[in-house]
């Protein structure tokens, strides 16, 4: 149970039900403000750019890009790991924390899986976009067919990771909107204007409030929740396979999938802190998102970030432990010294070291430091990625292949344009939608009293 | 009375209506059937609208969007007997560019030839081919290099207009008694010296003028010296057992590099048993091909070439009782150079690539010392590639300023390109009245020539070579003239009067002066029947032995003097790609990495590392060498001090694919009495702070101390066969027990080996592989951003220290493993294994995930990032119809998007098999060969079947040398390597 006393109240201000409902419609029933309007303007800029870049890469090809007869792989795989790793937080608050009974997720866990969904969006366009021809992507769908059958080949990790993104975005979207109908309800029913009215009304699904509603909702939660922990945890641990399968130094390595996992709710946790400290700021949703609230990300992140530090040092030491001359030049040649120290250090120090400032409280209730850091810490992990993606790559087993990588201007297009979706979409969830979600918060009031035992 | 069979229960009853539905039925067309009898008995309803609507927009959809263009195939009316669509003929014919000379066989598929391959009848090459010879293919169908009519003062013309322009220009030149003056380059078929005699006779001041852009002069005059014929000699290289070459690129680009290289390597292999091979020590300035492949290399500059050759000529002139000459004292002792030659009297070889008569003179008397005359090299079959004379050429452009040269009819020649005073050249060819090129194709001189009147392409022509004494080739046309051009004797004939099909001409020349020699009782068209279809005769005939002077060899020792010159020496050398540039044209050519510098598209400075350190040089830095802006590339290897440039580049008036590429540096060779010389003392060199990006199709050398290529030493494996490949022991003690099944092999289990041993990097698999496989040039670019796309590639490493470099070459392909990384990552299987043993790619299933290409560990698959077919971006030779006519049609263009690779030519195999098939015998070893084994000329490839115990590959896969590249991966490759072994020799000490 939840101790008030220990952990002090969740809902800060002495809110009532009805305040809580009026404080999280408020910002549909306001004017969007100034920055909005200019946010989303600068959003949508970003994913003209992204589209165009997405145009030149399917009308001329691949060409476009930097990578090359050894690269395989550049920016549009780091930046679908780092995206999916991102997409990771939304899904993985809801049920974590509601399986550890972590009361205080409440008010953060619908913009966390608002952001999933984004982000999985976004992670989704690169592993297409990279397809040499990406208007037979169908290929990959296991389905009867008129081509003999043909059969994709079950044994490929890209197949998995297809499995794996479609279901995960399937269900944290479902997941995302079956847990809105209550409060897209709310809004329906307070709404003044006729078009918001029928909008919402379409979106709350014929939410009535009935008994039998709240069950059938409790039920759906539970099963999409349940479908949901799973894939949280498969669809990294998948994603890993996509390097740890293969035979390539630094990629060939066991410790992937856990390590992927992990480095994914890291750096989802740093997007949702970044994202919170926005909206609690631009929003004054200072009394549902308490300090206490991003004190307990910040906590979790020192934890993560530990283990992230260990999975380092881990693969450094099996590589020097394989006394594999392949592995041990990787890790000591190519990244910890040599060509790519930048990248390695970089991601050493922003995703195993900054974090641990977190250990003082002066820095961890500090609003901006918060905010810098979970910034570094998804730097970090973009660094992380290009580590694995180009420098296991660049410099494998036979010298006369290794190459230099270096994006072109299409490539950093397609990842702005992908940054453009996100913000766009998170812009429009921040209007329209009810970004925490308001029956819950009302379930967690009671907390704010003492209680009694 | 019959049974009584029935369909439905309507039709036992016979009821009477039943037909009549069925043919009612019958009436209806789809678009009713569609519409259910319901609808149509009604008048029109909003559910038939929408189903009418339905119907007619998709099925306008489908017309208009699924169609494709229709191309039509016409089949043959009437088949030609010879010719079954779909199989290849081959022909035999000769190449030769008036550089390099081949035998060749021809490809024809469907009345067009797509591909060449070496005649394996040819007693020299037996089937070798060079990376020029290879390529020519693609000049046939060069449509924007090649002359496509007769032209006059740069404007179209015909032959109409321009024979009897010519022919009374001629005749009344002839009647003033002017000089006339036939400049061509070395002329090796005898029928075509007949049609210049019978010019000659027929305008009887007519001179014959021989020019080589990069000639043999030195070794001409100082045999003319020595010998007293000026003749190259015939080399052996396969008798030498000890090699000693002073600058001389044999392997690369030296008089005979395809014939050089089978002969080197036959004496360097290692198998069944053998545990001798020749010992090879190269002094040369920029490191060559030849240099690459040396025992021992020991760098020096060309200036002290003639000192280290005279102190070697001392040192066994006087342990022989021989006179021995003053000369300086060399950097390097050749006291055991000289030993070891001495103890190999009769088996040894030396050869310098200078064009230095007097260094030349020392060579010859070097090896009259030792004896090799009438052993290793060969008077008495002289070799007749390279006949010019540099100082007939330079009496020619005087000749010309001076106003006395009236006509100037040129072929195969481009000395407004390459003469070193080009413009001394162009200015004398203006003083000329008649200026008539003949060249196939367009070039810096036949642009400023009054008439071009065009040859044909080699492979539309007839012909013969007498490359060496008594070896006759004969030439073929393998298909129609593709344009209005004439064979340039025919051309020479029918101005002297005589109108004669060359065919005619070329047989009466064999039948009155090459068959009476052989035949015997065969009629003339019988023998000559089957000459040609081997197009191969060796009558054996040789000279005989010329006797030895030492006429000019104290004047010879005497001209050697240590040099005092300041500043740099630069080495002018000839690319093994681009040779003299006349091919220049060519796109695989321009593509073809150096074999030792692993550039494309460019020439380059290749300058010593130390000294690019010191000035803080990176490769691509651009510095002035004797006044030309060049790239810089940091060359281990190269002797200090000097700077060695490729000839071949900077060609303005040629094409598309050259012009503008790489600086001419022709202009820059010292001319001095009457000899071009390759290298130019006393060189400026100033660096500029300009840079540009190479186009490297290989960045880093060292191997990282990774047994990537194993290598030994000659004394180790004679103690040891398996020496310096211990891992390979060491793997297949570990790599027994597997969890997974091993794949079975019912049939075949095809197999390749690479005997780095024999394999010396010259690339000319690389280029057949590109013409067999229909491998696009991605251009400069591409190179630049590493996706060059050739099949198999050739790794170079270096090794040893920047000065003492050792280089090992590796050819790379598509490693075919049974245990293929590739393989299990496609997400749609697009690439899979054979129960042959091969790992295939379908094109048509590939989505271009590059999953494929990441996780294989030699990085063997290439991608197609753009389309490079027919796409003015990649505007080569795949950009124009008459280009794409070089296709093989057996093997799928790729499309853009998709991975493609080595396939081991899995047409060739499936053709073999079903030859086989039809003739109701199994394959024999040795029947299949993909493109790269067939052409090599040092014979460092076999291809097999692993499952044939008697195969070939079978014997060498059980070689102590064989070894699998990265085996420790377990990938079970199908290409394994046989490791490399050097004769060593003990260190040479500088005095």
């Amino acid at each position: 149970m939840y101790k008030t006393k220990i952990r002090g109240p969740l809902i800060l201000g002495g809110k009532t039900l009805r305040n809580i409902s009026e404080d999280v419609i408020a910002p549909i029933y306001q004017k969007a403000p100034l920055w909005w309007w200019i946010m989303l303007g600068l959003s949508l800029l970003m994913s003209a750019f992204g589209l165009w870049a997405m145009y030149v890469t399917i009308s001329t090809g691949i060409g476009t890009w930097g990578v090359n007869n050894s690269v395989g792989w550049g920016w549009a795989i780091i930046n679908f790991v780092w995206w999916i790793g991102i997409g990771h937080a939304g899904t993985a608050f809801s049920i974590f924390l509601l399986v550890l009974r972590q009361k205080w997720r409440t008010s953060i866990n619908r913009a966390a899986e608002a952001m999933t969904v984004f982000a999985v969006g976004a992670a989704a366009l690169f592993p297409a976009l990279h397809m040499g021809r990406i208007w037979l992507a169908f290929y990959i769908i296991p389905y009867p067919n008129t081509r003999g059958p043909l059969w994709v080949n079950f044994n490929s990790p890209l197949f998995w990771d297809f499995a794996a993104i479609s279901a995960y975005l399937l269900i944290s979207v479902s997941f995302w909107y079956f847990g809105m109908l209550p409060d897209f309800a709310t809004i329906r029913d307070r709404a003044t204007s006729k078009i918001k009215k029928s909008v919402y009304g379409i979106l709350a699904f014929g939410w009535k409030g009935s008994i039998r509603d709240w069950k059938n909702y409790e039920s759906l939660a539970f099963i999409l929740g349940g479908i949901a922990a799973v894939l949280v945890v498969s669809v990294h641990s998948i994603v890993a396979t996509d390097f740890a399968v293969s035979v390539i130094p630094g990629w060939h390595t066991t410790i992937f999938p856990p390590y992927f996992v992990v480095g994914a709710i890291f750096s989802g946790f740093a997007m949702v802190l970044t994202l919170m400290i926005l909206i609690r700021k631009l929003y004054n949703f200072e009394n549902y998102v308490t300090d206490s609230h991003l004190n307990a990300i910040a906590k979790i992140l020192i934890f993560i970030s530990l283990i992230m530090g260990t999975g380092y040092a881990t693969e450094v030491f099996i590589a020097w432990y394989s006394g594999n001359e392949f592995e041990m030049f990787t890790f000591f040649h190519n990244r910890i010294t040599g060509e790519y120290t930048f990248m390695f250090w970089a991601m050493v120090v922003c995703n195993a070291l900054v974090p641990q400032l977190f250990w003082s409280k002066k820095i961890r209730s500090n609003l901006t430091a918060l905010f810098i850091i979970s910034i570094i810490i998804n730097i970090g992990m973009w660094y992380e990625r290009f580590n694995i993606v180009v420098t296991s790559l660049a410099n494998d087993y036979l010298p006369a292949n290794w190459v230099n990588y270096e994006p072109t201007l299409v490539e950093v297009g397609i990842y702005v344009g992908t940054l453009g979706i996100f913000i766009l979409g998170i812009l429009l969830f921040m209007k329209f939608v009810p970004m925490m979600a308001i029956s819950e918060l009302k379930g967690i009031l009671k907390f704010n009293k003492e209680q009694k035992h | 009375m019959s049974k009584k069979y029935w369909q439905s229960l309507e039709q036992y009853h016979e009821e009477p209506d039943i037909d009549q539905h069925k043919s009612e039925s019958k009436q209806k067309n789809d678009l009713m059937e569609l519409m259910g009898d319901e609808a149509l008995q009604k008048k029109s309803s909003r559910r038939n609208f929408l189903k009418f609507c339905g119907f007619t927009v998709s099925s306008a959809a489908i017309a208009s969007s699924c169609e494709n263009p229709v191309k039509k195939a016409i089949p043959f009316l009437n088949r030609p007997a010879e010719m079954t669509p779909g199989e290849a003929d081959f022909y035999a014919s000769t190449f030769f560019d008036g550089n390099e000379f081949c035998s060749i066989l021809v490809k024809n598929r469907d009345g067009r030839p797509i591909k060449i391959e070496g005649n394996d009848l040819s007693p020299f090459t037996k089937g070798g081919t060079t990376a020029n010879v290879q390529s020519s293919i693609l000049s046939l169908y060069d449509s924007g290099g090649r002359y496509k009519q007769p032209m006059k003062e740069d404007k179209r013309s015909s032959w109409k207009q321009v024979d009897p322009e010519i022919k009374d220009k001629l005749e009344a030149i002839k009647e003033k008694d002017g000089e006339i003056v036939l400049l061509t380059s070395s002329i090796i078929s005898p029928t075509a010296k007949q049609s210049i005699a019978d010019f000659r006779k027929y305008y009887p001041s007519a001179k014959h003028v021989t020019y080589d852009a990069v000639s043999q002069t030195g070794m001409l005059r100082a045999n003319k010296r020595s010998f007293n014929k000026q003749v190259i000699p015939s080399y052996h290289f396969d008798q030498a057992d000890v090699i000693v070459s002073f600058g001389a690129d044999f392997l690369g680009t030296w008089i005979s590099p395809a014939e050089f290289t089978l002969q080197y390597s036959k004496n360097r292999k290692l198998n069944a048993g053998k545990d001798t091979m020749s010992q090879h020590i190269q002094f040369e300035a920029g490191m060559s091909l030849t240099g690459s492949n040396a025992d021992r290399r020991i760098p020096i500059k060309p200036s002290e070439e003639g000192i280290q050759l005279a102190n070697l000529y001392n040192i066994i002139a006087r342990k022989m009782g021989e006179t021995s000459f003053n000369v300086p004292s060399a950097r390097i002792n050749m006291k055991n150079v000289a030993a070891k030659l001495m103890n190999n009297r009769g088996r040894s070889l030396v050869v310098s690539g200078s064009n230095d008569v007097n260094i030349q003179v020392l060579v010859n008397a070097i090896n009259q010392l030792l004896g090799n005359y009438g052993k290793t090299i060969d008077l008495s079959r002289p070799v007749y590639i390279k006949q010019g004379i540099d100082s007939e050429m330079r009496d020619l452009v005087n000749r010309m300023n001076q106003g006395k040269v009236e006509a100037l009819i040129m072929h195969n020649v481009n000395p407004a390109y390459d003469y070193p005073d080009a413009g001394e050249f162009s200015k004398g060819l203006n003083k000329v009245d008649l200026t008539i090129h003949m060249g196939h194709a367009k070039n810096e001189t036949s642009k400023k020539a009054t008439y071009v009147c065009p040859d044909n392409h080699y492979l539309e022509s007839w012909g013969d070579a007498l490359p060496k004494e008594g070896f006759y080739s004969l030439q073929q046309p393998l298909i129609r003239k593709l344009y209005t051009t004439r064979q340039w004797q025919e051309s020479l004939l029918k101005w002297a009067g005589k109108s004669i099909n060359y065919l005619d001409y070329l047989k009466k020349h064999w039948e009155t002066n090459i068959y009476p020699n052989k035949a015997g009782l065969e009629s003339f068209s019988s023998w000559w029947n089957k000459t040609l279809q081997k197009g191969v005769l060796d009558t054996g005939k040789d000279n005989g032995q010329p006797d030895y002077t030492t006429r000019g060899l104290r004047q010879a020792a005497n001209s050697i003097k240590k040099s005092n010159n300041k500043g740099f020496e630069l080495v002018f050398y000839e690319s093994v790609a681009l040779r003299d540039g006349k091919q220049a044209n060519n796109p695989w050519l321009q593509e073809l990495p150096d074999p030792i510098a692993k550039i494309s598209w460019d020439n380059f400075a290749a300058i010593p590392v130390q000294w690019g350190e010191e000035k803080g040089l990176k490769n691509g830095d651009i510095i002035k060498v004797d006044g030309i802006e060049l790239p810089v590339f940091l060359q281990p290897g190269q002797a200090k001090g000097t700077i060695a440039v490729a000839y071949g580049y900077g060609r303005s008036e040629t094409g598309k694919v050259a012009d503008g590429v790489g600086k001419n540096v022709f202009a820059h060779i010292p001319f001095q009495s009457g000899i071009r010389y390759n290298t130019k003392p006393g060189v400026e060199v100033s660096v500029t702070g300009k840079h540009m990006e190479l186009a490297l199709s290989q960045t880093h050398h060292s191997m990282e101390g990774r047994d990537i290529v194993r290598e030994t030493t000659l004394d180790e494996y004679k103690k040891d066969h398996a020496a310096g490949n211990h891992a390979h022991e060491e793997f297949v003690k570990h790599h027994k027990e597997s969890l997974y099944k091993k794949q079975e092999f019912p049939g075949h289990h095809w197999g390749l080996i690479v005997d780095l041993n024999s394999c010396i990097g010259c690339s000319n698999c690389m280029v057949a592989c590109q013409a067999e496989n229909n491998v696009p040039v991605v251009g400069k670019e591409q190179v630049k951003n590493r996706r060059i796309m050739h099949w198999i590639r050739v790794d170079r490493y270096f090794s040893g220290d920047t000065e003492d470099t050792g280089t090992h070459h590796q050819p790379v392909m598509c490693q075919h493993c049974d245990n293929a990384p590739c393989e299990n990552v496609c997400p749609v299987a697009a690439t899979m294994h054979s129960d042959e043993g091969l790992n295939q790619m379908a094109y048509n299933r590939c989505i271009g995930t590059k999953y494929c290409i990441n996780n294989c560990p030699y990085k063997v698959r290439r991608f197609n990032w753009y389309r490079y077919v027919t796409n003015n971006e990649f505007d080569y030779n795949m950009n124009d119809e008459v280009g794409l006519m070089a296709l093989n049609p057996d093997v799928t263009v790729r499309e853009r998007g998709v991975v493609e690779k080595c396939t081991f030519c899995v047409q060739r195999i499936q053709e073999k098999k079903l030859q086989a098939k039809k003739e109701g015998r199994p394959l024999k070893d040795g029947d299949v060969q993909p493109a790269c084994v067939q052409s090599c000329p040092a014979k460092a490839l076999t291809f097999g079947d692993l499952n044939d115990p008697d195969s070939e590959v079978s014997k060498l896969v059980k070689d102590k040398r064989n070894y699998g590249l990265l085996e420790q991966l377990h990938t079970l490759p199908s290409v394994n390597y046989l490791t490399k072994v050097r004769n060593k020799p003990e260190e040479l000490e500088e005095v």
